[in-house]
């Protein structure tokens, strides 16, 4: 492992039933860097970011965080060391306004020892970071119940669930998926800015080119393996990743 | 031609949801009214009724607490066919410690919720982590399970029971000590479920992995929501023994599990109120059945099934409704 790496996998690998959904996966994650996963559909993108952050028990092989061995620790004390995630399916409480929404992420151990024992006033950290993603104070978006809201916001709200924690590492899972181009330009800067407080990032996307445009560096998967690793352009020339994608022989 | 039915808030209802509210008499009422009434009216009940109709004001508010206990646990997350559980182990912690410790009844009545209530959640313990259905068959399982447990090993008086249990001082002791507990739990659990805690229990059964994933352990949230219902349902146990002078095996009856579901959703469920005014609906009911014999179940049935067809919200949220808007027929282009 290479010194300053916050985040590694070592030679993951699980099963599920006969099929090996992760085959040997390996990739380091370095302090403050926007690390790229990609892949085409049913590659693992979404087990490899389960297998992390402890929703899935991995075959073998090990997780290793701030050098210390979390694999096999369950799911809500690895939020607690400061790896959060939003999840591909939106899954909010739809009867509750968006801003109550937040209060499940602020009612966390994890913000409690974040603020040294004080959560102060909920509801109003809440809207501080529904703000922050582009809840518009003025159009009182933020007190709309989440059933009305459209996916852009349920996409905000999810990211705003995830920094609410004041995590090291965020892991998003296809953020921009279901979104239009104007949507995705008003998110990016909000993530230039999470790199911009120091967070390391893991983006797992099918939208490449506005992901190119952020990442330092990219992972490809292809039926659980890691096929290609490097910057963005040098990974796209390589011939096993146009194999997989377009699936020709190059 | 096409209609829709359209809902409005009523003006006093958006007067009344601010401050404002204490501009004028009206509004006052219009907000205390609601609460008002349960309150009065079971404190005052147990002054106007006859002997035999305070027994059953008892049993309703026996009912309504087995109910709310049921409704928090469903508002957790947790589906449970087995109050009879809470209620019998509270009912046999009571008996125990009034007949062989010679506890007072007054003290053995809260040692017997908590000591009922934390037996129940360490019954249940292992099964947290199952979801739905699963969960609500171990529950329904266990207390069917203790009743041949204590016909075997013949324990606390086995098929037996204990009897001659010591009574409340009191007839009025009794009625206002159960209708007391009713009156705050609803209120005092209700404020819970409110709170940004009962956000997090209710979150727990809308979607546990988004809860998970806030770095909060479910199941201690779990456990700890177990607990405070179980020991509610115990203390109704508890309470019971002292009643009846009597504990035995038919506390862990099928009754004290079906009936209190029944209550709440008839009542309404996700309210602790609905459950309430489920058990004053659906006990009185069943007194006023026995005169008919042996149909009498059939026509409780019938009752039920009806209730449920017509009105599948419950009566609270009707009322609640119908409480604070106004409804009309709108055409649809």
């Amino acid at each position: 492992m290479a010194a300053g790496a916050l985040l590694a996998l070592k030679a993951l690998n699980k099963n599920f039933g006969g099929i090996l959904a992760i085959n040997d996966l390996s990739f380091e994650l370095a302090e403050g860097e926007l690390l790229g996963l990609i892949g085409p559909n049913g590659s693992g993108k979404t087990t490899a970011v389960n297998l992390i952050t402890g929703f899935v028990k991995p075959s073998s092989g090990a997780v290793v965080y701030r050098d210390r061995d979390i694999t096999g620790m369950p799911p809500y004390a690895i939020v607690r060391l400061g790896i959060s995630r939003t999840f591909q399916m939106v899954k909010p409480f739809y009867q509750l306004p968006a801003y109550k929404n937040m209060i499940i992420p602020l009612y966390s151990p994890r913000v409690k020892q974040m603020t040294g024992g004080r959560y102060g006033d909920r509801d109003a950290v809440a809207l501080d970071l529904l703000e922050e993603v582009g809840f518009e104070r003025d159009a009182q978006v933020a007190y709309k119940s989440a059933a009305v809201l459209p996916q852009g916001y349920l996409k905000r709200l999810e990211l705003a669930k995830a920094i609410a924690l004041k995590p090291d590492v965020i892991i998003l899972d296809e953020l921009f998926s279901g979104l239009s181009l104007a949507e995705v330009a008003s998110i990016v800067p909000i993530i230039e800015r999470l790199r911009l407080e120091g967070k390391s990032i893991i983006m797992i996307e099918h939208r490449l080119k506005e992901l190119f445009r952020i990442a330092d560096r990219v992972v490809v998967l292809n039926f659980g393996q890691k096929i290609a690793e490097g910057r963005a352009q040098e990974v796209m020339a390589s011939d096993a990743v146009k194999k997989a994608y377009l699936g020709v022989e190059a | 031609m096409e209609r829709r039915k359209e809902r409005i808030d009523r003006g006093i209802k958006v007067r009344a949801g601010d401050v404002f509210a204490l501009c004028s008499w009206r509004e006052m009422l219009y907000l205390l009214a609601p609460r008002l009434i349960p309150v009065l009216g079971f404190l005052l009940l147990p002054l106007v009724l006859d002997n035999y109709w305070q027994k059953v004001l008892l049993s309703v508010a026996a009912f309504a607490l087995l109910a709310i206990s049921w409704d928090i646990l469903a508002q957790s997350g947790m589906v449970s066919l087995g109050q009879a559980l809470f209620f019998g182990l509270g009912a046999y912690c009571s008996g125990v410690l009034t007949h062989t410790f010679g506890c007072p009844p007054l003290l053995a009545l809260p040692a017997a919720a908590l000591l009922g209530g934390l037996l129940s959640t360490l019954c249940l313990l292992p099964v947290l982590r199952l979801r739905g259905v699963y969960f609500s068959m171990v529950t329904l399982i266990i207390p069917l399970m203790l009743v041949r447990v204590i016909e075997a090993t013949k324990i606390f008086g086995g098929t037996e029971g204990l009897s001659g249990i010591a009574p409340l001082p009191s007839k009025w002791v009794e009625l206002y000590l159960i209708v007391g507990a009713l009156l705050a739990a609803l209120f005092g659990f209700r404020r819970l479920l409110d709170s940004d805690y009962g956000l997090v229990l209710k979150a727990i059964k809308d979607n546990d992995r988004s809860v998970i994933n806030a770095g909060i352990n479910i199941y201690w949230f779990k456990a700890q929501a177990l607990f405070i219902a179980s020991s509610l349902a115990a203390l109704t146990g508890a309470y019971m023994t002292h009643v009846y002078m009597f504990v035995g095996m038919p506390v862990f009856a099928l009754d004290y599990s079906i009936l209190p579901i029944a209550a709440a959703v008839v009542g309404g469920p996700g309210t602790l109120a609905g459950a309430t005014v489920g058990a004053v609906i659906l006990v009185p009911l069943s007194e006023v059945l026995r005169g008919i014999g042996g149909l009498r179940i059939v026509f409780y049935g019938l009752f039920l099934v009806v209730f449920i067809v017509a009105l599948p919200e419950g009566i609270f949220h009707y009322i609640q409704r119908k409480y604070h808007q106004v409804e009309r027929w709108v055409e649809v282009q």
